[in-house]
Protein backbone atom coordinates (compact mmCIF):
# COMPACT_ATOMS: atom_id res chain seq x y z
CA UNK A 1 0.00 0.00 0.00
CA UNK A 2 1.62 3.59 -0.88
CA UNK A 3 0.17 5.88 1.11
CA UNK A 4 0.92 9.73 1.04
CA UNK A 5 3.07 9.36 4.18
CA UNK A 6 5.28 6.70 2.41
CA UNK A 7 5.01 8.32 -1.10
CA UNK A 8 6.20 11.85 1.09
CA UNK A 9 9.33 10.18 1.97
CA UNK A 10 10.27 8.53 -1.79
CA UNK A 11 13.01 10.16 -4.15
CA UNK A 12 13.96 9.25 -7.41
CA UNK A 13 17.27 7.05 -7.42
CA UNK A 14 18.33 6.92 -10.62
CA UNK A 15 22.09 7.46 -10.65
CA UNK A 16 22.67 11.20 -11.85
CA UNK A 17 18.97 12.41 -10.93
CA UNK A 18 19.85 14.30 -7.62
CA UNK A 19 17.91 17.68 -7.58
CA UNK A 20 14.39 17.89 -8.70
CA UNK A 21 13.80 14.55 -8.12
CA UNK A 22 11.09 14.76 -5.20
CA UNK A 23 8.26 14.65 -5.04
CA UNK A 24 7.43 11.71 -7.42
CA UNK A 25 4.56 12.41 -9.58
CA UNK A 26 1.20 10.03 -9.65
CA UNK A 27 0.02 8.93 -12.55
CA UNK A 28 -2.99 6.76 -13.47
CA UNK A 29 -3.90 5.97 -9.99
CA UNK A 30 -6.56 3.85 -8.40
CA UNK A 31 -7.33 4.85 -4.99
CA UNK A 32 -8.64 2.58 -2.02
CA UNK A 33 -9.45 4.26 1.34
CA UNK A 34 -9.24 2.46 4.38
CA UNK A 35 -9.86 2.83 8.16
CA UNK A 36 -6.80 3.16 10.02
CA UNK A 37 -6.76 4.05 14.40
CA UNK A 38 -6.06 7.69 14.79
CA UNK A 39 -3.19 8.57 16.61
CA UNK A 40 -2.76 12.29 17.37
CA UNK A 41 0.44 11.89 18.62
CA UNK A 42 1.87 10.27 15.67
CA UNK A 43 0.65 13.24 13.34
CA UNK A 44 1.59 15.79 15.44
CA UNK A 45 5.23 14.18 16.19
CA UNK A 46 5.98 13.05 12.29
CA UNK A 47 4.93 16.36 10.54
CA UNK A 48 8.61 17.62 11.21
CA UNK A 49 9.71 14.95 8.99
CA UNK A 50 7.70 15.15 6.08
CA UNK A 51 7.40 17.96 3.42
CA UNK A 52 4.12 20.11 3.50
CA UNK A 53 4.21 21.45 -0.38
CA UNK A 54 4.70 17.91 -1.48
CA UNK A 55 1.84 16.06 0.52
CA UNK A 56 -0.72 19.18 -0.48
CA UNK A 57 0.59 18.58 -4.07
CA UNK A 58 0.22 14.80 -4.05
CA UNK A 59 -3.21 14.93 -2.25
CA UNK A 60 -4.57 16.92 -5.32
CA UNK A 61 -3.33 14.00 -7.22
CA UNK A 62 -5.41 11.79 -5.24
CA UNK A 63 -8.09 13.91 -5.37
CA UNK A 64 -7.93 15.63 -1.77
CA UNK A 65 -8.09 19.54 -1.95
CA UNK A 66 -8.89 19.33 2.59
CA UNK A 67 -5.37 20.52 3.42
CA UNK A 68 -4.19 24.35 3.47
CA UNK A 69 -1.17 25.01 1.27
CA UNK A 70 0.38 26.80 3.58
CA UNK A 71 1.17 24.55 6.96
CA UNK A 72 -0.90 26.13 9.88
CA UNK A 73 1.47 27.15 13.06
CA UNK A 74 -1.54 25.77 15.13
CA UNK A 75 -2.98 22.52 14.58
CA UNK A 76 -6.37 21.90 15.75
CA UNK A 77 -8.12 18.25 15.86
CA UNK A 78 -10.10 18.56 12.83
CA UNK A 79 -6.79 19.32 11.21
CA UNK A 80 -5.11 16.67 12.89
CA UNK A 81 -7.80 14.13 11.82
CA UNK A 82 -7.64 15.68 8.16
CA UNK A 83 -4.14 14.82 7.98
CA UNK A 84 -4.47 11.52 9.56
CA UNK A 85 -6.89 10.86 6.43
CA UNK A 86 -4.37 11.84 3.93
CA UNK A 87 -1.57 10.21 5.36
CA UNK A 88 -2.76 7.04 6.48
CA UNK A 89 -6.10 5.96 4.89
CA UNK A 90 -5.65 7.03 1.54
CA UNK A 91 -4.05 3.89 -0.20
CA UNK A 92 -2.39 4.05 -3.97
CA UNK A 93 -3.18 0.83 -5.22
CA UNK A 94 -2.25 0.71 -8.85
CA UNK A 95 -0.87 3.47 -11.02
CA UNK A 96 2.68 4.96 -11.44
CA UNK A 97 4.79 7.43 -9.32
CA UNK A 98 7.16 9.35 -12.28
CA UNK A 99 10.07 11.44 -11.44
CA UNK A 100 9.58 15.41 -12.13
CA UNK A 101 13.34 15.05 -13.69
CA UNK A 102 14.05 12.10 -15.36
CA UNK A 103 10.78 11.13 -16.04
CA UNK A 104 11.70 7.52 -14.97
CA UNK A 105 8.51 5.74 -13.80
CA UNK A 106 7.53 3.85 -10.90
CA UNK A 107 4.94 0.99 -11.43
CA UNK A 108 3.25 0.28 -8.46
CA UNK A 109 1.72 -2.92 -8.44
CA UNK A 110 -1.37 -4.27 -5.35
CA UNK A 111 -0.53 -1.35 -3.76
CA UNK A 112 3.69 -2.44 -3.78
CA UNK A 113 5.81 0.22 -5.65
CA UNK A 114 8.72 -1.34 -7.40
CA UNK A 115 11.64 1.06 -6.95
CA UNK A 116 14.36 -1.65 -8.70
CA UNK A 117 16.56 0.00 -11.10
CA UNK A 118 18.87 -1.46 -13.96
CA UNK A 119 22.22 -1.33 -13.48
CA UNK A 120 23.07 1.05 -15.74
CA UNK A 121 20.52 3.42 -13.51
CA UNK A 122 22.42 2.31 -9.98
CA UNK A 123 24.91 4.95 -8.77
CA UNK B 1 6.65 -12.73 26.24
CA UNK B 2 5.36 -11.12 22.84
CA UNK B 3 4.08 -13.39 20.56
CA UNK B 4 5.44 -14.64 17.46
CA UNK B 5 3.63 -13.36 14.53
CA UNK B 6 1.37 -15.64 12.62
CA UNK B 7 2.63 -17.07 9.39
CA UNK B 8 0.14 -19.36 8.55
CA UNK B 9 -1.10 -17.37 5.74
CA UNK B 10 1.88 -18.12 4.00
CA UNK B 11 1.94 -20.64 1.52
CA UNK B 12 4.90 -23.30 0.56
CA UNK B 13 5.66 -21.80 -2.15
CA UNK B 14 6.28 -18.80 -0.57
CA UNK B 15 8.45 -19.98 1.91
CA UNK B 16 10.21 -21.26 -1.09
CA UNK B 17 11.04 -18.14 -2.94
CA UNK B 18 10.75 -15.83 0.01
CA UNK B 19 12.73 -16.92 3.29
CA UNK B 20 10.71 -19.28 5.67
CA UNK B 21 11.80 -18.22 8.89
CA UNK B 22 11.67 -21.28 10.48
CA UNK B 23 12.92 -23.16 7.47
CA UNK B 24 16.57 -22.15 7.56
CA UNK B 25 17.67 -24.19 10.58
CA UNK B 26 19.85 -24.34 11.87
CA UNK B 27 20.31 -20.42 10.90
CA UNK B 28 17.22 -19.76 13.78
CA UNK B 29 18.02 -15.98 12.70
CA UNK B 30 14.74 -14.29 12.50
CA UNK B 31 14.12 -15.83 15.88
CA UNK B 32 17.04 -14.81 17.20
CA UNK B 33 16.32 -11.05 15.80
CA UNK B 34 12.90 -11.45 17.34
CA UNK B 35 14.31 -12.52 20.72
CA UNK B 36 16.85 -9.98 20.56
CA UNK B 37 14.21 -6.92 20.03
CA UNK B 38 12.17 -8.78 22.82
CA UNK B 39 15.00 -7.92 25.27
CA UNK B 40 15.03 -4.80 24.15
CA UNK B 41 11.12 -3.96 24.35
CA UNK B 42 10.84 -2.00 27.09
CA UNK B 43 13.75 0.96 26.08
CA UNK B 44 12.05 0.38 22.80
CA UNK B 45 8.43 1.37 23.60
CA UNK B 46 9.87 4.60 26.16
CA UNK B 47 11.70 6.26 22.96
CA UNK B 48 9.13 7.50 21.01
CA UNK B 49 10.35 6.02 18.11
CA UNK B 50 8.57 7.39 15.14
CA UNK B 51 9.92 5.70 11.94
CA UNK B 52 10.84 1.84 11.38
CA UNK B 53 13.06 0.71 8.26
CA UNK B 54 13.72 -3.15 7.84
CA UNK B 55 16.29 -3.73 4.75
CA UNK B 56 15.60 -7.24 3.36
CA UNK B 57 12.27 -8.03 4.70
CA UNK B 58 11.34 -11.35 3.68
CA UNK B 59 8.57 -12.49 5.39
CA UNK B 60 7.38 -9.52 6.82
CA UNK B 61 7.38 -11.49 10.61
CA UNK B 62 10.81 -9.08 12.31
CA UNK B 63 8.48 -5.32 10.94
CA UNK B 64 5.29 -7.21 12.56
CA UNK B 65 6.92 -8.47 15.96
CA UNK B 66 8.28 -4.41 16.04
CA UNK B 67 5.23 -3.23 15.16
CA UNK B 68 3.74 -5.24 18.30
CA UNK B 69 6.03 -3.97 20.90
CA UNK B 70 5.62 -0.21 19.68
CA UNK B 71 2.09 -0.18 18.69
CA UNK B 72 0.23 -0.43 15.07
CA UNK B 73 -0.58 3.13 15.28
CA UNK B 74 2.26 4.61 17.00
CA UNK B 75 5.08 4.28 13.88
CA UNK B 76 5.70 4.23 10.56
CA UNK B 77 6.81 0.83 9.59
CA UNK B 78 8.36 0.89 6.33
CA UNK B 79 9.99 -2.29 4.72
CA UNK B 80 12.45 -3.00 1.68
CA UNK B 81 13.00 -5.74 -0.53
CA UNK B 82 14.44 -6.62 -3.58
CA UNK B 83 12.35 -9.29 -3.89
CA UNK B 84 8.70 -8.57 -5.77
CA UNK B 85 7.82 -11.72 -3.84
CA UNK B 86 8.84 -11.13 -0.35
CA UNK B 87 7.29 -7.41 -0.70
CA UNK B 88 3.50 -8.96 -1.11
CA UNK B 89 4.19 -11.51 1.61
CA UNK B 90 5.77 -8.43 3.58
CA UNK B 91 2.23 -6.83 3.00
CA UNK B 92 -0.09 -10.07 3.90
CA UNK B 93 1.80 -10.53 6.86
CA UNK B 94 1.18 -7.25 7.79
CA UNK B 95 -2.27 -7.57 7.13
CA UNK B 96 -2.64 -10.56 9.05
CA UNK B 97 -1.64 -9.32 12.25
CA UNK B 98 -3.00 -5.85 11.97
CA UNK B 99 0.27 -4.18 12.05
CA UNK B 100 0.01 -1.56 8.71
CA UNK B 101 4.06 -2.40 7.19
CA UNK B 102 5.04 -0.29 3.83
CA UNK B 103 6.73 -2.67 1.57
CA UNK B 104 8.79 -1.09 -1.12
CA UNK B 105 10.66 -3.32 -3.81
CA UNK B 106 13.94 -1.77 -3.97
CA UNK B 107 18.00 -2.33 -3.48
CA UNK B 108 18.63 -1.48 0.33
CA UNK B 109 17.40 1.90 1.31
CA UNK B 110 17.58 3.27 -2.21
CA UNK B 111 14.95 5.46 -2.56
CA UNK B 112 14.21 6.39 0.61
CA UNK B 113 17.73 7.85 1.71
CA UNK B 114 17.89 11.31 0.46
CA UNK B 115 14.29 11.82 2.56
CA UNK B 116 15.41 9.66 5.12
CA UNK B 117 18.25 11.62 6.27
CA UNK B 118 18.81 11.60 10.26
CA UNK B 119 14.75 10.60 10.31
CA UNK B 120 15.35 6.75 10.91
CA UNK B 121 14.80 5.82 14.44
CA UNK B 122 15.42 2.34 14.27
CA UNK B 123 16.68 -0.05 11.75
CA UNK B 124 16.47 -3.85 11.27
CA UNK B 125 18.57 -5.96 9.09
CA UNK B 126 19.06 -9.23 8.79
CA UNK B 127 21.51 -9.27 5.84
CA UNK B 128 22.39 -12.31 3.45
CA UNK B 129 25.91 -12.96 5.35
CA UNK B 130 26.74 -16.63 4.35
CA UNK B 131 30.20 -16.07 2.81
CA UNK B 132 30.08 -17.02 -1.04
CA UNK B 133 32.28 -16.20 -3.88
CA UNK B 134 31.49 -12.86 -5.24
CA UNK B 135 30.34 -14.19 -8.27
CA UNK B 136 27.82 -16.25 -6.75
CA UNK B 137 26.15 -13.17 -4.44
CA UNK B 138 26.38 -10.64 -6.90
CA UNK B 139 24.12 -12.96 -9.63
CA UNK B 140 21.40 -13.74 -6.74
CA UNK B 141 21.11 -10.06 -5.61
CA UNK B 142 20.98 -9.57 -9.85
CA UNK B 143 17.84 -12.20 -10.01
CA UNK B 144 16.60 -10.95 -6.38
CA UNK B 145 15.56 -14.75 -5.61
CA UNK B 146 15.75 -16.64 -2.55
CA UNK B 147 19.91 -16.87 -2.66
CA UNK B 148 19.84 -13.03 -2.27
CA UNK B 149 18.56 -13.32 1.54
CA UNK B 150 21.76 -15.48 2.25
CA UNK B 151 24.34 -15.48 -0.39
CA UNK B 152 27.17 -13.11 0.76
CA UNK B 153 29.79 -13.36 -0.99
CA UNK B 154 33.47 -12.11 0.79
CA UNK B 155 33.04 -12.81 4.42
CA UNK B 156 30.12 -12.91 4.04
CA UNK B 157 30.08 -8.94 4.26
CA UNK B 158 29.26 -7.91 0.56
CA UNK B 159 25.51 -6.81 0.68
CA UNK B 160 26.28 -5.37 4.03
CA UNK B 161 29.26 -3.55 3.81
CA UNK B 162 27.53 -1.80 1.05
CA UNK B 163 24.46 -0.42 3.10
CA UNK B 164 26.77 -0.16 6.93
CA UNK B 165 28.04 2.97 4.80
CA UNK B 166 24.50 4.33 4.48
CA UNK B 167 23.64 3.94 8.53
CA UNK B 168 25.00 6.73 9.72
CA UNK B 169 23.15 8.90 7.34
CA UNK B 170 19.59 7.03 7.92
CA UNK B 171 19.86 7.39 12.19
CA UNK B 172 17.92 10.01 14.02
CA UNK B 173 19.89 11.52 17.04
CA UNK B 174 18.79 8.79 19.25
CA UNK B 175 18.61 6.15 16.62
CA UNK B 176 19.36 2.52 16.80
CA UNK B 177 19.93 0.02 14.53
CA UNK B 178 19.76 -4.11 14.46
CA UNK B 179 22.04 -6.06 12.61
CA UNK B 180 22.39 -9.81 12.49
CA UNK B 181 25.88 -11.28 12.09
CA UNK B 182 28.06 -14.67 11.91
CA UNK B 183 31.40 -14.91 13.76
CA UNK B 184 32.45 -15.58 10.40
CA UNK B 185 31.86 -12.01 9.30
CA UNK B 186 34.39 -10.69 11.86
CA UNK B 187 32.29 -8.68 14.48
CA UNK B 188 34.66 -6.44 15.78
CA UNK B 189 36.04 -5.34 12.47
CA UNK B 190 32.43 -3.98 11.86
CA UNK B 191 31.89 -2.71 15.02
CA UNK B 192 35.58 -0.66 14.76
CA UNK B 193 34.35 0.60 11.31
CA UNK B 194 31.36 1.59 12.90
CA UNK B 195 32.89 3.80 15.90
CA UNK B 196 35.50 5.23 13.50
CA UNK B 197 33.26 6.25 10.63
CA UNK B 198 30.34 6.76 12.20
CA UNK B 199 30.80 7.32 16.02
CA UNK B 200 28.32 4.46 16.44
CA UNK B 201 28.92 2.67 19.89
CA UNK B 202 27.57 -0.99 19.88
CA UNK B 203 26.60 -4.00 21.53
CA UNK B 204 26.20 -7.74 21.20
CA UNK B 205 22.63 -7.69 22.40
CA UNK B 206 22.23 -11.57 22.24
CA UNK B 207 24.01 -14.63 21.02
CA UNK B 208 23.51 -17.97 19.84
CA UNK B 209 25.01 -21.31 18.64
CA UNK B 210 23.11 -22.54 15.30
CA UNK B 211 25.20 -25.87 14.18
CA UNK B 212 28.43 -24.81 13.35
CA UNK B 213 28.18 -21.24 13.65
CA UNK B 214 27.33 -18.18 16.07
CA UNK B 215 24.54 -16.12 15.49
CA UNK B 216 24.51 -12.50 17.29
CA UNK B 217 22.38 -9.71 17.03
CA UNK B 218 24.48 -6.17 17.12
CA UNK B 219 23.10 -2.59 18.17
CA UNK B 220 24.23 -0.25 16.94
CA UNK B 221 23.43 3.95 18.96
CA UNK B 222 25.08 7.31 18.71
CA UNK B 223 25.65 7.44 22.24
CA UNK B 224 25.80 5.37 25.37
CA UNK B 225 23.59 7.59 26.75
CA UNK B 226 20.29 6.35 24.56
CA UNK B 227 20.79 2.46 25.68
Amino acid sequence: MVRLITHNLLACHVKGCTSNNFPLIFQDVQIELQEAEFNPDFVTHILPRLEWGALVDAAKQVGDTSLPPERPEMMDDDLLRQLHHVLMEIHVVEGAMICPNCKHSYPISNGIPNMLLAEHEIG
Amino acid sequence: MIPTPDLSHLSDDDKLHVYDPAGKLPYCDTFLLLDGLEKDAEQLKKQNLLICLEIGSGSGCVSAFLGSILGSANALYLCTDINTRASICTAATGKQNKIPLNPITCDLSGPLSSRLRHSVDIILFNPPYVPTDHDEASYAQDIAGIAGSWAGGADGMEVTNRFLDNVGNLLSDHGRFYLVALAQNNIPQIRQKMQSSFNLNSEVVIQRRAGRETLHILRFCRSVGNV
